[in-house]
């Protein structure tokens, strides 16, 4: 009789909220397959892989913002700004300089530096101005979105032939046909996990998330690390622009469209608390690769109508978290 | 051109006497993507060949990103400039409808462009392209081109009755052809969507021998993706609307990109136009303008190409 009451208790717990992202991750393999035996193709693979890389990149970015209690709604608009701006500040100097590799090292510098900036006016504004994150990057978020469309008079932004062939392999080529989106992707990745984990940094974002005011007791420069998680996620856009620019060779008005949602809802389906207080990168790939896995599946298939994509994507997002949450409620 | 001109000349309230300033109100859509950044770069240079050309008009030229906002802007006109005409192109046709029947009614000249108004007869001159005849002159193309058994994808546009009713047009020429609509999904006229929808179905399909992507900047995207597999060979690619990186491959011989299909923005030209004479000359313009898409061949390509359009 006691050995029935004591069992429960004795037997090791699956936590339900580390392995559910990687459960939904692993159905949507199995379904592919079943589905379509192009699905686990190695072309296909790295396609999906590739095109994770742009929002996979951000959305790393996104879970040390969101784990320090904040949100970045800018950063679609922000990346669509930067590709418009790199291509544009390209175009002329190859007319003045005449194109060649110099070119491309300029605009990489540019991208990458005008994130950064663009990252700290967010990060400034709000820590040094006290305007709440979801106002502020709701704002900036409008202005980036218009200053490309104006850069690009109401159309698109296009490289010029020369530098698009120069500068594509950046997209398509890399090593052993793995391609460099998705090699900086993986080096970013685990980077992100170590600066969670391991450092002083990404244990003072849990802990001004978790509650601001000890951790300021606590000694951490909250508005410093907070201004920081902004000025990372920022640089973070630069690098996915500098990744997605070399794809289509181009930016315009809806370039960028929604990436702010996808990263946020990657961010979230991963395992961190949108409210902050925890986050880990690992989730937030799998949450990146789970959305895009559901648009690859739907394309693959003419299972579902193309007019429900969306409500397909909605339904995996809220039964990731809700799978989550039910496990840490009952704890 | 074939241009259908559709006079009903029943001479509608306004008389045009010319008098000391007329003064023509333009509200579009603002650029947010490159079909209307092409309209608006249309409608600034024909205001400007106007302006120059008849010093008694003058113009009230605005672009709004919402239907709300166009109905703001089309009250401030009346308001405060007393326009004379207006030249619309409502952003959606419901909650445009009424607003620009009241101008209507207070006796303004009203040109309605491309997206009809919810109920006739409330505009005394309407200039649209046709979308059957743009879904119509691909699937002719394409039934003309192709083999019997043929495969082919289709890229949608938004879900939209624009979409819709291009793609039923496209349809209905394929009928009877044999040839196979493999699949069919939405690109939404981005290249973004338009490049990941492509790569998936060079992973599913492994044979396709045309792609019509229904819009140049989805052409774009799958260009692209084709590139990338490797598979330029074995099809080609049919966008639509003209844009000039489009008409230049066309000129150039492209096997890949070898015609096109119209629907100019420069309509909104035409509808200035239009008005601007009907108001200054007094001749019969009342009516419906209905402008025809066209095929883009190797042979014609040089009379659609704009060098400075943005688009």
């Amino acid at each position: 009789m006691s050995m029935a009451t004591t069992a429960p208790t004795r037997r090791p717990r699956v936590n339900l909220a580390v392995v559910a992202p990687i459960v939904a991750l692993i159905v949507l393999v199995l379904i592919g397959m079943a589905l379509n035996p192009n699905f686990l193709s190695f072309a296909n693979i790295t396609n999906v892989l590739a095109r994770s890389a742009f929002i996979g990149i951000i959305a790393i970015g996104m879970t040390f913002v969101i784990t320090a209690g904040g949100l970045d709604l800018s950063v679609g608009s922000m990346a669509a700004f930067v590709a418009g701006l790199m291509i544009l500040v390209m175009n002329m100097l190859t007319e003045s300089m005449g194109g060649g590799l110099p070119v491309i090292l300029i605009g990489i510098a540019l991208a990458l530096f005008t994130g950064l900036a663009a990252g700290f006016i967010n990060g400034i504004l709000i820590t040094r101005a006290g305007i709440e994150a979801f106002i502020l990057t709701l704002g900036t978020m409008g202005i980036y979105r218009s200053l490309v469309t104006w850069l690009a008079d109401g159309g698109t932004l296009s490289l010029g032939y020369e530098m698009r062939e120069l500068y594509r392999p950046v997209y398509y080529d890399g090593i052993l046909g793995i391609s460099w989106p998705i090699i900086v992707f993986a080096v970013l990745a685990i980077l992100g996990e170590i600066t969670m984990r391991h450092t002083a940094f990404g244990r003072h974002c849990a802990a001004i998330g978790s509650n601001e005011k000890v951790a300021r007791y606590s000694s951490v420069a909250v508005l410093r690390v907070r201004l920081m998680t902004y000025v990372l996620l920022g640089t973070l856009v630069g690098i996915a622009v500098v990744m997605y620019v070399p794809r289509l060779g181009s930016a315009s008005a809806t370039t960028g469209l929604l990436w702010e949602l996808e990263a946020i809802a990657a961010v979230i389906i991963g395992g961190t608390l949108l409210k902050g207080g925890f986050g880990r990168v690992w989730g937030t790939v799998v949450g990146v690769l789970i959305l895009s896995l559901i648009g690859n599946l739907l394309n693959l298939t003419d299972f579902v109508s193309p007019y429900l994509n969306g409500a397909i994507q909605g339904v995996v997002i809220i039964l990731a978290v809700v799978l989550q949450r039910n496990t840490g409620a009952a704890r | 051109m074939r241009k259908t001109l559709i006079a009903t000349t029943a001479l509608m309230g306004l008389t045009a006497v010319p008098a000391l300033s007329e003064t023509i109100g333009i509200s579009i859509p603002a650029a947010t993507h490159g079909w209307a950044g092409a309209l608006n770069f249309h409608a600034e240079r024909t205001v400007a060949r106007l302006s120059e050309a008849n010093p008694d008009l003058e113009f009230v030229l605005t672009t709004t990103s919402d239907p709300g906002q166009q109905v703001s802007d089309l009250e401030d006109m009346v308001a405060t400039r007393g326009i004379d005409a207006l030249v619309v192109l409502p952003f959606e046709s419901e909650p445009l409808t009424g607003p620009i029947q009241r101008i209507a009614d207070s006796g303004v000249w009203v040109t309605v462009v491309d997206r009809g108004l919810a109920q006739e007869g409330i505009e005394n001159l309407y200039v649209a392209g046709d979308n059957d005849s743009f879904g119509r002159t691909a699937g002719t193309y394409f039934a003309d081109t192709l083999d019997e058994g043929a495969k082919v994808v289709v890229m949608r546009g938004i879900a939209s009755t624009v979409d819709n009713e291009r793609v039923a047009g496209f349809e209905a020429a394929l009928e009877g052809s044999g040839i196979e609509v493999l699949a069919m999904d939405h690109g939404n006229w981005n290249r973004d969507t338009a490049f990941n929808l492509m790569q998936d179905w060079l992973s599913r399909f492994p044979e396709i021998d045309a792609v019509w992507a229904a819009d140049d900047d989805m052409a774009v995207g799958a260009l692209a993706a084709i590139d990338q597999a490797g598979r330029t060979e074995e099809m080609f690619v049919v966008g639509g609307a003209g844009m000039k990186e489009m008409v230049q491959r066309i000129q150039d011989g492209d096997p890949t990109v070898p015609v096109n299909v119209t629907y100019p923005p420069a309509m909104i030209s035409t509808a200035i136009e239009m008005t601007a004479l009907g108001l200054t000359s007094g001749a019969p313009m009342s009516g419906e303008f209905i402008i025809a898409s066209e095929l883009i061949t190797p042979e014609n390509a040089e009379s659609f190409y704009f060098e400075d359009s943005p688009y």
